[in-house]
């Protein structure tokens, strides 16, 4: 970190990454935001390169060639409805390189001969703590989220016990690397002495903050995913400013908090969106209480509808708004709810989107599955807007949501309660798009389904929209 | 311990200065902003070619250029996929 002109060139980085995210923030420049922050990292890239002595450019070349490739071809093929797995495993990655750095500066300071200095030990283990946990955890995120893994929460008895002493455990391992007194003290216990632990216990750090990403992970269900993608999001930042403090480096802290605060801003946002705490998110694996949570459906009238019928519905109100959830990104329907909006719209009947900001598996799901279909995002009104407006709405059309709209949330006795929620049971008449009367997420029965003026329009998304848009069309 | 506090002055400042840049962003933008904040994590990539460039031992090479492919993953695939989600992002 000598150099002067590195560091300059490292400085106008850092101001490019902090405008760039500002320009993130608004949807007018954003796409000059990130090309803004792309072009902030390139600078940090080129001038470390020219500032480094690289021994070895050929391996240095071809790795950055596989790792472009592999990105390039993931972000340019990947289908838009899989978002949430791509930016999950792309997390991963970003850790399991702060570890990998943080690893192979252990090494290094080993080879030395010399153990490093207290500041420079604790960073590493950090880093690698860090590291780990976000690449191990997104890895489980991603199987989840792309169904590998069940997205049902997966709990074991003394779950909570077992995950804090694995984590005491991790740290006392990290402080007996840390500090030579620590190990001094600790090593006799496995029969070893201080210098002697460093590799065994290096590797065991590591193996042990791994099973502890797959731990923190696991038991988080399906509807919690977007506080949990937002959560290891900041976890990737936090891994790179740590591995700054570990190498000098000024821009890695810069970036990696940047990246931090960013993610725990989306956190909070989707804490508050489903009112409940990290905490609880984190260690309630909600919805698995049992049988106060199974309410049998099904044994309450409802009114259903055929696809005709609701787009006589749809073709006569004044004004539409429509609720989309999880269930419209797994039918994929997009395009097709798309193709009905249009129809409507030609025939004179406002369109609106009310988009709850917990709905679907990441922060502001549904805003990218309507982009994709070419939605105009000044339609998409949040919760507030969209709340104010119901009142006057002649028609809610909600398809594949559950919780987010369900009155449950306003009773104080109820799971969810508290939870804001889109009042759509203001609306005149509430169509309900959805494979069945099962339960959403939180396992309680929805009474907006028996509504005087809810109707069931059961099926398959995708195939229902098909025929809904055929059927407007003649109405 | 001179260096350690400069170090943590700029990660607390840095920290700071995101939240208040980031504070009001529109829920429309939630996942660009998460992705592009994604690839930004990816600045792990100076590290590792720090490390990888002056590797004079095999498993700092092979951790190091682990290092590489991992983050340029991240980097690469991060703006790529935020830039083509953007410019699906349009008002009309």
């Amino acid at each position: 970190m000598e150099n002067t002109i590195t560091q300059i060139v490292y400085l106008i980085s850092a101001v490019l990454f902090v405008s760039g995210i500002k320009q993130l923030s608004s949807p007018a420049t954003a796409r000059k935001g990130n090309a803004r922050a792309s072009l902030a990292m390139l600078l940090a890239i080129v001038v470390t390169l020219l500032d480094n002595q690289i021994l070895d450019w050929t391996t240095v070349a071809a790795a950055v060639v596989a790792g472009a490739a592999i990105g390039g071809v993931l972000a340019r093929y990947i289908q838009m409805t899989a978002m949430p797995q791509l930016v999950a495993i792309f997390n991963g990655f970003g850790g399991g390189a702060s570890a990998a750095v943080a690893a192979a500066e252990f090494v290094r300071a080993g080879a030395g001969g010399q153990s490093p200095g207290v500041d420079v030990g604790v960073t590493i283990v950090l880093s690698t703590l860090i590291g780990a946990v976000t690449f191990s955890g997104s890895l489980i995120a991603f199987g989840k989220l792309q169904g590998i893994v069940t997205g049902k929460p997966v709990t074991f008895p003394l779950q909570k016990s077992f995950n804090a002493l694995l984590f005491l455990l991790t740290l006392l391992v990290g402080a007996s690397l840390a500090h030579a007194a620590v190990g001094d003290s600790v090593a006799p216990l496995v029969g070893m002495s201080g210098p002697e632990i460093s590799g065994p216990f290096f590797l065991a750090l590591v193996v042990a903050a791994l099973i502890l990403g797959v731990l923190l992970v696991i038991p988080i269900g399906g509807a919690d995913m977007p506080v949990v993608v937002s959560l290891l999001n900041s976890y990737s930042g936090i891994a790179a400013a740590t591995t700054g403090f570990v190498l000098n480096n000024y821009i890695l802290i810069i970036a990696g908090s940047l990246v931090g605060a960013a993610g725990l801003i989306l956190t909070q946002l989707m804490c508050k969106a489903m009112n409940r705490s990290l905490g609880n998110v984190a260690f309630g694996a909600f919805g698995t209480e049992g049988p106060t949570a199974k309410v049998k459906a099904g044994q309450r009238p409802v009114r259903d509808v055929d696809a005709e019928q609701a787009a006589m519905v749809l073709a006569y109100a004044g004004s539409v708004a429509v609720v989309p959830g999880y269930g419209l990104a797994v039918a994929q329907a997009q395009h097709e709810l798309k193709k009905v909006c249009d129809l409507l719209e030609d025939r004179g009947v406002t369109v609106r989107f009310g988009v709850h900001p917990v709905a679907g598996r990441m922060p502001g799901h549904m805003n990218v599955l309507l982009a994709e279909a070419d939605v105009s995002y000044d339609k998409l009104l949040d919760l507030d807007d969209i709340n104010a407006e119901f009142d006057t709405t002649d028609v809610v059309l909600i398809v594949g949501a559950n919780d987010v709209v369900n009155p449950a949330a306003r009773d104080p006795e109820s799971v969810i309660a508290g939870m804001p929620i889109l009042d759509v049971d203001k609306a005149r008449t509430v169509i309900v798009m959805k494979r069945s009367l099962s339960p959403g997420f939180a396992g309680i029965d929805n009474d907006l389904f028996y509504m005087d003026n809810t109707l069931m329009f059961f099926g398959d998304a995708k195939d229902q929209m098909t025929e809904l848009v055929r059927e407007v069309r003649e109405a | 311990m001179g260096e350690l506090l400069i170090l943590l002055y700029i990660f607390v400042l840095a920290t700071l200065a995101g939240r208040e840049v980031i504070s009001k962003v529109p829920p429309t933008l939630h996942t660009p902003l998460m992705s592009g904040a994604n690839a930004i994590s990816g600045i792990a990539i100076i590290g590792a070619l720090v490390v990888t460039g002056s590797a004079d031992e095999l498993w700092v090479k092979v951790l190091g250029t682990a290092g590489i492919v991992m983050a340029t993953i991240n980097v690469v695939g991060g703006f790529m996929v935020t830039d083509r989600m953007l410019q699906m992002f349009r008002k009309r």
